[in-house]
């Protein structure tokens, strides 16, 4: 009991509710039901690329690829949609998820096989699968108009009050708690990360389980893909640039180590409303949505600092005082 | 960082570093190959004054990728580097607010960069964070500030002099951005390659605990190099706010992807240890010469980008497959 209000996971908890309380003192409105539910909808995006990226983070890799595997199956859906109007909202989900999930395998098949640092692949594959999205669509937007009712519909379908993109973000959460907990693949992802030479040995195959993780991390790119572009309505070059970094700031804030092998689901899922709570905040108290940028900057350095101090290990500490042994 | 080696190796991996010394070669080769074919391509290629403008794609650029290449041979990243710019370039056009002569803004540039590097130092070193997300979260912080002080606005109004040093001819179609690259990049040479302070970088990059004990003040070549980036990006901030002739919050957005594509295109190893400098100023002429050449032929910028990204996968993947298939 002790270990768990000791955890990073009671911490953000902790953060987030004294965050809450100090918006709602203020703003009561901000904390009425229909408002959380806008916040916790609002973040769903985030929390559902946060958990792919966790599983990625874990096998101490990383995957900057997300946002721009994102637009590239967002505008692949959109065009699918334009051409098929008829086609069945399951079938863009399936076409969805199968797009990401090959994309994140291109960038799992390169660090597996070829052993190229993810940092390298992925900073590529960023660059070339936005590229990509301009060559298919020749730089034109499919709009609102041109989109089926069915397909930008569904993102905001109502079921007990809350949209369907929030209960799939839940059902996102459900499913990665099993994966991770219960499944082979969830602890061969924390063994690699832990020690890639003892799960050799333990007969893990590491490129082969890092693989999976792009692939997973890949697949809820797309699945965000399909639900950003009919949500907003509007699918182009330059959606969601820049969100790989916000989706690592929720993973590094939710506590899971960068250097691998450390963290949990429900970690980037609280990272992640970190931020969209300070996100949708900022308007209600009155601060100028400019803050914002800097606010998240400073979040993840200090959550960086936390993590550090709360995981260093034995060995580091010896090598810290050898270090000042030989400087004084 | 992203460790992939998946055994301790025995020995050093010497096909590796073969590979890398025949790597400026290769890349010279490619450089080459790039240059004659735009000239086939296009009749506007070879004209002295289009190739003295190619140079600015990439001089601001180079200049903060030589110092990264530093810091990423002895094992760390800084992703702020685009954000520093920003924040410099917001820092002038501040100064500017309060008639600032020439010479306080580019002191008030270069010193913005360098407090800022050396704030990336103190949370490196001094907390012993790790770079790749420190500089994450400094790249948003940096920015944001930017975008506090600035919103949607934008300063400009810089004094015509201050223009030289994005703008200025030191002779004919030499600009003062290519002489001051070209020194710049004799400097890192030397710093790299005859030094020391260069010998420690390598032994920190391939073994930091080897280098503590072997009496290298490894904390401090870590922190110098923080500074030395700072400074970079606070030169890099000096030339491009010049050339620009404004200052916005979206300023250098995305570079930091550029340069450490320059510097990974280099032959610099992402896992520390291994690269030089004249395979990053080879880089950086490949990089301006096929973005300048493909604007010559109208491709747009973003298409541009496939083959930049292509060509940083391709350079890492070609010789590890062509190793695959003899073995």
């Amino acid at each position: 009991m002790i270990r768990i209000l000791k955890s990073r996971e009671a911490l953000l908890v902790g953060v987030i509710l004294v965050l809450v309380a100090l918006i709602a003192s203020r703003f009561p409105a901000f904390v009425a039901p229909a408002n959380l539910v806008n916040v916790l909808t609002d973040t769903s995006p985030l929390i559902i690329l946060a958990i792919g990226q966790a599983m990625v983070i874990l096998t101490r890799c990383i995957d900057l690829s997300m946002a721009s595997n994102l637009a590239l199956t967002g505008m692949v859906c959109a065009m699918i949609n334009v051409a098929y109007p008829g086609l069945p909202i399951p079938v863009i989900i399936v076409v969805a998820l199968a797009f990401g999930a090959a994309l994140g395998a291109v960038n799992g098949i390169l660090v597996w096989k070829l052993t190229i640092p993810p940092i390298v692949v992925t900073l590529g594959t960023l660059t070339i699968f936005r590229g990509i999205i301009f060559v298919i669509s020749d730089g034109a937007w499919v709009n609102a108009h041109e989109m089926s009712p069915a397909f930008t519909g569904f993102p905001r379908a109502d079921i007990l009050g809350v949209p369907v993109l929030a209960w799939l973000a839940i059902i996102t959460a459900a499913i990665f708690f099993v994966v991770i907990a219960r499944t082979p693949l969830g602890r061969a992802f924390y063994a690699v990360g832990g020690n890639p030479d003892a799960a050799v040995y333990a007969g893990i195959n590491v490129g082969k389980t890092q693989f999976w993780a792009f692939v997973l991390s890949g697949m809820l790119a797309g699945l965000t893909g399909y639900l950003w572009v009919a949500r907003y309505s509007v699918a182009y070059v330059d959606i969601a640039k820049g969100f790989e970094l916000e989706i690592i700031a929720a993973c590094v804030i939710g506590g899971i180590a960068i250097a691998g092998g450390s963290g949990t689901v429900m970690g980037a899922i609280l990272g992640a409303l970190f931020l969209g709570i300070i996100k949708n905040a900022l308007p209600v108290v009155g601060i100028s949505p400019f803050w914002q940028l800097a606010i998240s900057g400073a979040a993840i350095v200090i959550a960086v600092a936390f993590n550090a101090r709360a995981g260093r290990r034995k060995g580091r500490i010896i090598l810290k005082r050898a270090e000042a042994g030989t400087n004084g | 960082m992203n460790d992939t080696k998946r055994h301790i190796p025995l020995r050093l991996q010497s096909p590796m570093l073969r590979a890398f010394k025949s790597w400026e070669t290769l890349l010279l080769a490619v450089a080459i190959a790039i240059f004659i074919t735009n000239s086939f391509m296009s009749p506007y290629f070879l004209n002295a004054w289009n190739l003295s403008d190619a140079t600015f794609n990439f001089t601001e650029k180079a200049m903060i990728a030589f110092a990264m290449a530093l810091l990423i041979i002895a094992g760390e990243i800084d992703l702020s580097v685009a954000s520093i710019i920003a924040l410099s370039s917001t820092a002038m056009g501040w100064a500017l607010q309060y008639d600032a002569g020439v010479v306080t803004l580019v002191l008030v540039g270069l010193g913005t960069g360098v407090l800022c590097g050396g704030f990336n130092g103190f949370l490196v070193t001094g907390l012993g964070l790790p770079s790749i997300v420190v500089t994450i979260g400094t790249m948003s912080l940096f920015r944001g500030i930017s975008y506090i002080v600035l919103g949607d606005q934008g300063f400009r109004g810089y004094p015509p002099e201050f223009s030289f040093f994005g703008q200025g001819y030191v002779y004919w179609v030499i600009s003062f951005e290519f002489v001051l690259f070209a020194v710049l990049a004799l400097i890192y040479y030397v710093l790299l390659h005859k030094t020391n302070f260069g010998r420690a970088i390598y032994a920190i990059g391939n073994n930091p605990t080897g280098a503590l004990f072997s009496g290298i003040r490894v904390a401090r070549v870590k922190f110098i190099l923080f500074l030395l980036t700072g400074l970079m990006a606070g030169i890099a901030a000096v030339c491009l706010t010049a050339r620009l002739g404004s200052t916005r919050p979206t300023i250098a957005l995305g570079w930091e992807l550029e340069v450490v594509t320059m510097v990974v295109l280099g032959g610099v190893s992402i896992l520390g240890g291994s690269g030089t400098i004249p395979g990053v100023v080879i880089a950086a002429f490949v990089m301006g010469l096929v973005t300048f050449g493909l604007g010559l032929l109208n491709v747009p910028g973003i298409v541009m980008s496939i083959f930049i990204g292509c060509l940083l996968i391709g350079v890492i993947a070609l010789p590890r497959l062509w190793a695959m298939w003899r073995s």
